[in-house]
């Protein structure tokens, strides 16, 4: 499992983004640049929601070795 | 003699005299297996109590049956505490039951309880210890049978909230002997070979039996001990395992359990939507505040008629210059005027006008003689007239 950029912690930093820009306390080219930047935080936490690939598997345990099946509850 | 025979009725009367006068069969404690249990609609309970070799019938009235804590079913081992007697019309002996527990379920109750203390003082149940579940788990481990409603369940509530989820089940058994060791190597391996982001370890409802290897130790600790976050699932809503109590989350049932593990992803899509509508609206409110107040400064004369500053500081100098010229003028008349009033003032006392109309000035040695009493005889004066001066004797 790659650590990269934690969903959880992109939100977050989007989530602090809209807060200060609704604080409205920034300078014109702070605010633009918040802006950019929430934008594209947007974007890759919907590209790692679409990124995902639906999969059911099973381990299976053949011969003290581990594969892993396509599963389908019946 | 010819032997007169008895009635049925006199033999099972007797019988029943019989059995009734026996101290020990006042009060029985019975071990065996439930069967034909029948709960009769007047709350009667009706069963045979058996063991390997033979068997009993028992009736439990309804008044007794409020004490049982469990329901019995056929193929229980249970202990049964009642008196026996026989029952007349059908020359049976019976137990008529008045409590009634679970066989062995006694002492399981008393090892859950002491292994829960236990645990509970090496703190594997502290809060501080349990991890939070992430929001967005890239594999979902699950380790429950890989049949019956259990992992369908799982199964459909995660699809249903996240279409693109990833689910690796492991089997494992969830009630027997053995069941306990293969849990808890299944999560040392899940754990080993960082399989899943987080667990889900569940089972359907049962008896305290078929729950009992999630109340194991080995289970306990290799749960305590997992890195990957845990959310246990075991039996009803109402039942609590040692796993539960560890687990880093308990959920009251497997759907549940998905649920906390999966996040919707309709919501989060949603959120993000939300977010961006918000960054939009906030970036262009703060465009048009500063439009408005550039626009605001655009507007004024300054740049629209620059020279007007120009113009104006002239209107000023020529006012300021005129109020001056009016200041000087005014001035310059009340001076006038008011020399003039004082020549006249001057002129009206001007002794010379005096001396015109006749008078004269005496003066005794530059002094002005004011009255006779000044003057002795011989005394030089000097008197000025209008057109000069003369010096006079007193004679």
């Amino acid at each position: 499992m790659a650590k990269e950029k934690d969903f959880e912690e992109m939100l977050d930093n989007l989530e602090e983004i809209v807060q200060s820009l609704e604080k409205d306390d920034l300078k014109l080219d702070e605010s633009i640049s918040k802006f950019e930047e929430g934008m594209k935080l947007a974007k890759e936490c919907n590209k790692k929601l679409e990124e995902a690939e639906k999969k059911i598997t099973i381990l299976l345990n053949e011969n003290g070795e581990v594969k892993e099946e396509n599963f389908v509850a019946e | 003699m010819k032997i007169e025979p008895i009635s049925v009725s006199e033999l099972n009367k007797y019988m029943k005299e019989k059995v009734a006068e026996d101290e020990y069969l006042k009060s029985v404690f019975v071990r065996g297996e439930i069967s034909n249990f029948k709960h009769h609609y007047t709350g009667h309970m009706y069963f045979t109590l058996k063991d390997e070799n033979s068997l009993i019938k028992c009736i439990m009235f309804k008044s007794s049956t409020a004490t049982l804590n469990f329901v019995p079913k056929d193929g229980m081992k249970v202990n049964v505490l009642g008196s026996v007697a026989v029952f007349e019309r059908d020359g049976v002996y019976q137990i008529y039951v008045k409590a009634m527990q679970e066989d062995g379920v006694g002492d399981l109750y008393a090892k859950f309880n002491e292994l829960k203390d236990k645990l509970e003082k090496e703190g594997l149940f502290d809060e501080e210890h349990k991890m939070k579940v992430p929001m967005m788990p890239k594999v979902i481990g699950v380790l429950t049978s890989n049949t019956g409603a259990v992992i369908r369940d799982i199964i459909n509530v995660s699809t249903r909230r996240n279409p693109n989820v990833y689910i690796r089940l492991y089997p494992v058994p969830v009630q027997g002997p053995g069941a306990a060791e293969k849990i808890a190597n299944a999560i040392y391996f899940m754990n080993e070979k960082k399989l899943a982001d987080v667990l889900i370890i569940a089972r359907g409802g049962g008896s305290i039996e078929d729950l009992w290897p999630f109340n194991e130790e080995i289970v306990a600790r290799a749960i305590y001990n997992s890195e990957i976050p845990t959310i246990s699932a075991v039996g009803h809503e109402t039942d609590f395992t040692i796993a539960d109590f560890v687990a880093d989350l308990r959920a009251p049932t497997p759907s549940a359990a998905a649920e906390l593990a999966v996040t919707d992803i309709f919501d989060l899509e949603d959120r993000i939507g939300l977010y961006k509508n918000r960054l939009q609206i906030l970036l262009r409110k703060k465009l048009e505040l500063l439009r408005l107040r550039y626009e605001k400064c655009m507007k004024a004369r300054v740049f629209i008629e620059p020279d007007y500053i120009i113009k104006e500081n002239y209107l000023k100098i020529d006012s300021i210059v005129k109020e001056l010229e009016s200041h000087i003028n005014s001035k310059m008349k009340d001076y006038k005027l008011k020399t003039v009033e004082k020549i006249t003032k001057l002129d009206a006392m001007s002794p010379l006008k005096t001396l015109a109309r006749g008078y004269s000035v005496v003066e005794k040695n530059g002094k002005l003689v004011k009255s006779k009493s000044d003057l002795k005889k011989d005394d030089i004066i000097n008197v000025r007239l209008n057109d000069g001066k003369i010096d006079a004797k007193i004679c």
